[in-house]
């Protein structure tokens, strides 16, 4: 039990610590420095939320990781506007060119287009009972953006020549690669509602 | 649903695609009219301040920025043009005074500025050529670096008249 654990927190703490040490970092002023691990942050929550939402967490009854998915998915949406408020300080040019998708650097707009797929999804759920969205079709929209996140996050990521070292970058991108379609195989969300309520009163 | 695989060197692929795409269009500006015109990048003009001053060195130097200007159509060499440079060193970041500075082309259309070493910024070792002086039209270019270990960067202007 206490496994699974340990190597979620090593998945996420390695390049969080190998950036850490980055020779980058004692030209980058603090603002900048904020930004990018607000942006390595964000990468790791990524690979904690399939996890939790699934169950895959020992420990963690359902209710709880669902609860704590949903305060992850806040803390997504902060750090990706420290990320980008950072950058946007650190040089407002270059922020703007990647916001009208207009940069020469070709893992910004990967970047940009999670970043409103994100800010989709912490909208979707805040409004999703007052709009009344069915379950089935919140779970389709959450899949689809999921799907978006991810792909474009880890591209991104991937891309980038900065703070991050290169393989802990690898390993964590293809953790959270790994870890949504594992969960999204296993959660079947493209099944018929009656079939998923039978199945999660049965985990319940 | 098709889940297409990422993978660090497919993605080094396509990337060094685009750039060596972009690059040779650079390289090889030549048409049916003669020798064409660069072209500004997108995001050249970052960061710019006009009127850099004239340097021998851009503080401690270490790194040399080099290039040519030519005229578009004949490709003669320009002579005496003033080339504004700037780029996120180890001395200072990109908007601030200290890292820009400027050169004149010698009697081949050559420049050469040793300025502090070019580390990554903003996800790219990259740097900023400027040339902004009226007599031509106004070119910023943003070269980068193939390695964030290179100790040198070329960028080429080909100049149209006003």
């Amino acid at each position: 039990m206490a496994l699974v654990w340990v190597a979620l927190a090593a998945a996420i703490c390695v390049p969080i610590a190998a950036a850490a040490v980055s020779p980058l970092l004692a030209w980058r002023d603090p603002v900048y420095i904020l930004a990018c691990f607000a942006g390595i942050v964000a990468l790791g929550l990524m690979l904690v939320q399939p996890l939790l939402i699934a169950g895959y967490l020992p420990g963690l009854s359902a209710h709880r990781g669902r609860r704590t998915h949903l305060w992850i998915g806040g803390a997504l949406v902060v750090a990706v506007v420290i990320h980008v408020g950072g950058l946007w300080i650190t040089s407002p040019p270059d922020m703007i060119d990647a916001l009208v998708f207009a940069s020469p650097t070709p893992f910004s707009p990967w970047g940009v287009v999670a970043m409103w797929a994100i800010f989709a999804v912490a909208i979707f759920a805040a409004l999703r009972r007052r709009l009344g969205i069915r379950p089935r079709t919140w779970r389709i929209a959450h899949t689809l953006l999921a799907i978006v996140i991810v792909v474009g996050s880890v591209v991104h990521g991937l891309l980038i020549e900065g703070t991050m070292e290169t393989i802990s970058k690898a390993v964590l991108c293809a953790l959270v690669l790994a870890a949504a379609i594992k969960v999204m195989t296993d959660l079947q969300v493209w099944r018929k509602r009656a079939k998923l309520r039978g199945e999660s009163i049965a985990r319940q | 649903m098709t889940i297409v695989v990422l993978n660090r060197r497919n993605l080094l692929a396509v990337g060094g695609s685009i750039l060596a795409t972009g690059v040779s269009g650079l390289l090889m500006p030549v048409r049916a009219q003669g020798l064409a015109p660069t072209p500004s990048m997108s995001g050249g003009a970052n960061n710019y301040r006009a009127g850099a001053p004239t340097v021998d060195r851009i503080g401690k130097g270490g790194f040399w920025m080099s290039g040519t200007v030519r005229r578009a159509g004949d490709g003669a060499p320009l002579a005496g043009q003033r080339i504004q440079i700037w780029a996120h060193t180890t001395e200072g970041r990109e908007h601030e005074p200290q890292s820009h500075g400027a050169t004149l082309t010698d009697k081949d259309g050559a420049f050469r500025l040793e300025m502090p070493q070019i580390v990554p910024i903003f996800g790219q070792p990259h740097g900023h050529l400027a040339y902004d002086s009226g007599e031509f039209k106004t070119v910023f270019l943003r070269p980068v670096m193939r390695s964030a270990k290179d100790t040198s960067l070329e960028a080429h202007f080909v100049l149209q008249p006003v």
